[in-house]
């Protein structure tokens, strides 16, 4: 066991780790921020999905002590500071992104860092980012039109509901 | 996972060193070592991570034209930094995983797995390029010695990877629906003195070039130049995914399309 | 104009906020003081004898609480199935034991038969794996054609490895083989509904807790139905007193069928609680999931559509063999048979149809309802044989469905499978179809494809299912031993504001939000004020959960019910504070007023009056405001709809992408449209990854090959396009009162023949003579049926 010591959501924490801890137990574990989810062992569907030093990863494929001193947003820290929702976080409800919410943090990561290269991505863009989250509940229909729409493009167009 | 000890070195040297130990192994951006790890597939005593160590990272042009990337450097540095210079290259890594393995998943750690269903051992072998370690160079040519098989020897790590710039190249990758590796992935370099064509995915033996389309398309640059060529099935893999006629059928498909994009 | 609140309003949904800002609480978020970790010992083989379990070395691990084998549950119950099959004959079928742990012999690969708690989960990993046994591998069978054929047998004392082999129904056998022998023109389809992995987001988590002081002990669980698992875990298997058992479900993340069943993990989980006296927390790698999740279809059918040369139909008859794998998992029996067979007329009316099933154990996992469960199979094997008759016929696949359609004035209507479809109106959805889908459109966007060098290509399809599940008294004679009413409590609080306690559980489907504005619109009151709570045995009355598109229809009709008690109860409270009888009391828009007067109260002020009963009528009204409603449904429901499938087929690789997909869904009354569109979404989803993706393959030795996200093709937002959906048809169901039919399963059972009629349709137009192609229309499997045909 070692401590391990970052940044977490603009705040220092710390906590133990062995070496095979994943980044992802130790947030979920250590620190008890449960919002990051596991959905699979193969580093494929993305519901583990953070920010580490302002870049997508997964947190299942990173061990914990491979963070040591970085800077780390999870889905906890993606609302506006007075804990309204964020733009992205306020477009997936306002076009029904998401339903059982499991692969929904991933999802806003991956959001958030797509829009933050590409603020005005195209449906192909949306949908080929999304390469590495898999969402089982959306038929993905929903999810596509909230990013679009959470870049301020108009997405009244898109087929029906 | 085994329990295991982990280190993070900042300098090569200091890696090295670690990897001495006994069951010691070079973890690079671990988007590959780690699922297995999770499989209890692998046992390592300790994982020596690479990521801490500057010197490893990086894309730049060599003198002589070449460009060269630091064996540690991550798909989406790549598909970023590589994108004026080599411009195939680059699509090639912005094409692997998807945006979080990319910003993890390393050349080197690629180079060194050698999965026959990668996309990087084609643009290495194609490109002709020569992979640096920290204790020699080797040409792409020699380095790949068939699936997960490399000429790297235990604690040998790979530093940098020398591409010289092929005048067109294109890479077509018909991918796996479900890994979205390459179930069978084309890359055609055509350089002054010849066409290189390296084929990923497709054989039990892992990449290799096919040689009858690079003289082929030496002679005629264009996707007519293959249409006459067949593939043989014979060693080609074969699973739920692909029959090995399928795969032989892909990789003329994908040649040709390669040839049209470059 | 659109409603913004109450019933037909799309309200957002407010549990949104907590799975947005990453405060939902699935069972792998709740850790308990004490909590130690299971880990289990399963079968790398697919058939095996337990020859001996040593598991002396894995007890001196570091961390290591207790060690369990298939010895410390032979005096336990086993896992029951739910149905009970007769076969043609009048046999029963055969139900082996399914034991909490593998005892003498393993079944699957993944069949556990052992289990490790210990203070990590790490470290009950690595005592499981210390866990020596000796298994004597054995010849495996997973084909089910070769399991009837004979040996290996999957149970022993089953030396058939048949389960039943049932007629549907079976008086109408001989009347169906005249009329095939004696028709104008038979179409005949082999096809293989291919098998699926349910793959809910979640991995299937459950935490045991026991309380030594009370005797009580806590499940917590992903589950569909809380009330359902307890009476399994209760009545079947370890016999603890329901009363003495709290399951709760909290946060689930997706469940798709999986999730209804109770596995043996969650009875073992509360045995070693027990034993330990600790929390005993398990949580299924993906790799456990594909590997011990109910699976689903896995149907080899044989149909045949016999009809006149106008294509006027005359009889179905089927023959299928469905996979239940290893063990009958609690749906496995109900789903090929009563949730399958009666939907074989389809929504026409074909006066002769006959179905035969034969279910099958093999070693492979157990297979069960998946999203859609048996309708599916039904649609597909109708659907695409009609596909084939029009090709043969020389007609239009679209006319040749409404000339046998059943006609809007002949509801009710009994189907030749034996349903009373109550309402409906096929055509006006074919028509909706033909205007959204545009059709006119086809024949332009086929040449623009084909100058790109691609074949395209557009599928039909319509569909009927049967949802609401489901009438006790039917349920009960087709062999279900549980009844499928369901509950509700309607608590109003004294300051007014509302608990609503619901047997269906949420797990996606938005009831949070949904329920609230069918009480806010009844009552008057803003359904922000009205809250729901499911999911926990110890809060609702009873239920039977979510599945079969079941919740509003059957869960829905609870609550209408018991907020019409209530309101009738606080008439009578208002009628008392008005001085007026009660029979001149309305109630209105959230007023009781008295008739022809202005003397109105509130429902809050009511409210408060029920808890606050100074000068009460204590001897005609007591105190309180809370009334509890069972509903058991009159009949099925029947949502039915039109699709429209339009594919490019890549003629070099093979490869299909959909372009266009439309659905047309009539699902009676519509409570809010942006969940019900995003539920046919979402059907649609899975759908597509049924047609085009998704396969489950065992190989001759019974190992699964496709265990994990690197070769079980999950459908991703780029193998997708936007979807046109509507719900605008609308016949309200005639039997409940809220006049809805249900809508989860819609988009899963139409769209996979709407896919595979149109790839058909593709390769045709490019000359290639293709009739059929399995699912998954995989790349390889379309390039090789046009390079043999």
């Amino acid at each position: 066991m070692a401590t391990i010591k970052m940044t977490v959501n603009g705040r220092e924490r710390s906590g133990e780790a062995e070496g095979r801890t994943l980044l992802v137990d130790f947030l979920r574990q250590e620190l008890n921020l449960t919002g990051t989810h596991v959905g699979c062992d193969t580093s494929q569907c993305g519901a583990c999905v953070v920010h580490v030093n302002g870049e997508a990863v997964k947190a299942c494929t990173m061990f914990a002590a491979e963070a040591e001193g970085a800077e780390v947003v999870t889905v906890e820290g993606m609302a506006n500071p007075d804990g309204s929702l964020s733009v992205i976080q306020q477009a997936f409800q306002d076009h029904h992104g998401l339903q059982c919410g499991f692969c929904t943090p991933g999802m806003i990561m991956s959001a958030a860092a797509l829009l933050k290269d590409n603020p005005k991505p195209t449906e192909a863009e949306v949908r080929h980012y999304l390469e590495g989250n898999i969402c089982r509940c959306t038929g993905y229909h929903n999810i596509v039109k909230a990013i679009m729409a959470a870049s301020g493009q108009d997405v009244s167009a898109v087929a029906a509901e | 996972m085994y329990a295991f000890d982990i280190e993070r070195p900042t300098t090569i040297a200091d890696a090295v060193a670690a990897l001495g130990a006994e069951d010691a192994q070079a973890l690079g951006g671990g988007q590959t070592l780690i699922p297995t790890l999770k499989q209890r597939l692998a046992m390592p005593s300790k994982l020596v991570s690479l990521t801490a160590i500057p010197e490893l990272k990086g894309v730049c042009v060599a003198d002589d034209g070449a460009l060269c990337i630091g064996g540690g450097t991550t798909h989406a540095t790549v598909a970023a930094q590589a994108a004026a210079h080599y411009p195939a290259l680059a699509a090639l890594a912005g094409g692997i995983g998807d945006p979080a393995v990319r910003n993890r998943g390393t050349i080197g750690g690629s180079l060194a797995n050698n999965d026959p269903a990668a996309c990087y051992p084609a643009a290495a072998l194609a490109s002709g390029a020569t992979i640096v370690t920290n204790a020699r160079q080797m040409a792409a040519d020699d380095y790949f010695q068939g699936l997960f098989t490399t000429a790297l020897d235990e604690g040998e790590i790979i530093t940098e990877v020398r591409f010289p710039v092929p005048d067109r190249a294109a890479y077509m990758k018909f991918q796996q629906p479900a890994s979205r590796f390459a179930l069978t992935g084309v890359f055609v370099a055509k350089y002054a003195d010849g066409v290189r064509v390296a084929v990923t995915g497709a054989s039990e033996g892992g990449v290799f070039r096919w040689t009858e389309a690079e003289a082929a398309l030496s002679a005629d640059f264009s996707a007519d130049a293959v249409a006459g060529l067949s593939v043989s099935s014979n060693g080609m893999m074969g699973d739920v995914h692909g029959t090995p006629d399928y795969r032989a059928h892909l990789v003329k498909v994908m040649t040709k399309r390669a040839v049209a994009a470059a | 104009m659109p409603k913004d609140t109450g019933i037909g309003a799309s309200t957002k949904r407010r549990e949104d906020v907590r799975f947005l800002t990453g405060r939902g609480k699935y069972t792998d978020d709740i850790q308990l003081t004490g909590q130690a970790h299971a880990a289990f010992v399963r079968s790398q083989v697919a058939h095996g004898e337990i020859l001996s379990i040593d598991t002396s070395d894995a007890e001196k691990m570091p961390g290591v609480l207790a060690i369990f084998t298939g010895e410390d549950f032979v005096d336990v119950g086993g896992n029951p199935a739910g149905w009970l099959i007769n076969s043609r004959d009048g046999e029963p079928m055969k139900e082996p034991k399914r034991p909490v742990l593998a005892h003498g012999k393993v079944r699957h690969v993944g069949d556990a038969y052992a289990a490790v708690i210990a203070e990590t989960a790490e470290q009950a990993r690595d005592a499981a794996e210390a866990i020596a046994a000796d298994i004597k591998e054995l010849p495996a069978v997973t084909n089910m054609a070769q399991a009837l054929a004979g040996a290996p047998f999957v149970h022993d004392e089953i030396a058939t490895n048949q389960c039943f082999d049932w007629g549907w129904i079976e008086d109408n056998r001989a009347a169906t083989d005249e009329a095939i022998r004696n028709a104008p023109h038979v179409t005949t389809l082999e096809l293989v509904n291919n098998r699926l992995v349910p793959n809910a987001m979640e991995p299937r988590a459950s935490t045991g807790d026991y309380d030594p002081g009370t005797g009580d002990y806590t499940l917590y669980t992903t589950s569909q139905n809380p009330h359902l698992t307890r009476l399994l875990i209760s009545a079947f298997v370890l016999g603890i007193p329901e009363n003495k058992l709290r399951v709760i479900a909290p946060d689930v993340g997706g469940g798709f069928g999986s999730k209804i069943y109770h596995y043996g993990e969650e009875a073992l989980v509360l045995a070693a609680a027990k034993k330990l006296g600790r929390p005993v927390r398990w949580t299924a790698t993906r790799s456990e999931s594909f590997l011990t999740d109910a699976h689903g279809r896995d149907h080899v059918t044989k149909i045949e559509l016999a009809c006149e040369k106008d294509g006027t139909f005359i009889a179905f008859r089927t023959e299928t063999m469905a996979n239940v794998g290893a063990y009958l998992s609690n749906f496995s029996t109900a789903t090929p048979t009563f949730l399958h067979g009666t939907l074989m007329a389809g929504n026409y009316t074909v006066p002769n149809v006959y179905v035969n099933v034969k279910a099958v154990f093999t070693n492979t996992a157990p297979v069960d309802a998946y999203r859609g469960a048996g309708r599916p199979e039904a649609t597909y094997s109708i659907e695409r044989v009609i596909d084939k008759a029009a090709r043969e016929l020389g007609l239009d696949p679209i006319a040749i469905r409404r000339k046998n359609f059943v006609k809007p004035d002949q509801f009710p209507f009994t189907s030749a499978a034996g349903l009373e479809y109550d309402i409906g109106n096929y055509d006006a959805l074919m028509d909706k179809l033909e205007e959204l889908a545009d059709f006119g459109g086809f024949a332009e966007r086929r040449k623009a494809s084909e100058a790109a060098g691609k074949l395209r290509g557009l599928g039909i399809n319509s569909y009927i299912e049967a949802c609401g599940i489901a009438p006790s008294n039917l349920v009960g004679i087709l062999g279900s031993r549980v009844g499928l009413y369901d509950a509700a409590t309607v608590r109003v609080n004294a300051t007014g504001n509302i608990s609503v306690m619901v047997g269906a559980h949420s797990h996606g489907q938005g009831h949070e939000t949904a329920f609230p504005q069918v009480v806010g619109e009844m009552l008057g009151i803003d359904p922000a004020s009205v809250d729901i709570v499911h999911g926990d045995t110890s809060k609702i009355p009873f239920g039977m959960g979510s599945y079969g598109s079941r919740s509003l229809a059957v869960c829905g009709s609870a609550v209408v019910r018991a907020t019409e008690k209530v309101i009738a109860k606080a008439k009578k409270i208002a009628a008392h504070m008005l001085e007026a009888s009660e029979a001149d009391v309305e109630f209105a828009e959230g007023n009781f007023t008295v008739a022809g007067t202005d003397k109105s109260v509130s429902f809050g002020e009511v409210a408060l009056k029920a808890y606050i009963p100074h000068n009460f009528p204590l001897d005609s009204v007591e105190p309180g405001l809370e009334e509890t409603a069972f509903y058991d449904p009159a009949n099925f429901t029947y949502p039915a709809g039109g699709y429209a499938c339009e594919v490019e087929v890549d003629p070099e690789t093979g490869k299909v992408t959909v372009e266009r997909f439309t659905a047309c869904d009539d699902f009676g009354n519509v409570i809010n449209p942006m969940i019900v569109s995003g539920q046919v979404h979402g059907g649609i989803g899975q759908g597509i990854g049924q047609a085009l993706l998704e396969n489950t393959v065992y190989d001759e030795n019974g190992q699964l090959t496709s265990a994990s996200y690197m070769d079980y093709a999950m459908p991703r937002a780029d193998d997708l396009p936007f979807y046109t959906v509507d719900h605008s048809c609308v016949t309200p169901c005639t039997h409940n009162p809220l006049g809805v039919k249900g809508c989860g399963e819609a988009g899963a059972i139409g769209s996979p023949p709407a896919v595979v009629n149109a790839v058909i349709d593709a390769l045709q137009s490019g000359g290639h003579n293709v009739t059929h192609i399995d699912m998954p229309v995989s790349p390889s499997r379309v390039w090789a049926a046009m390079n043999n045909a």
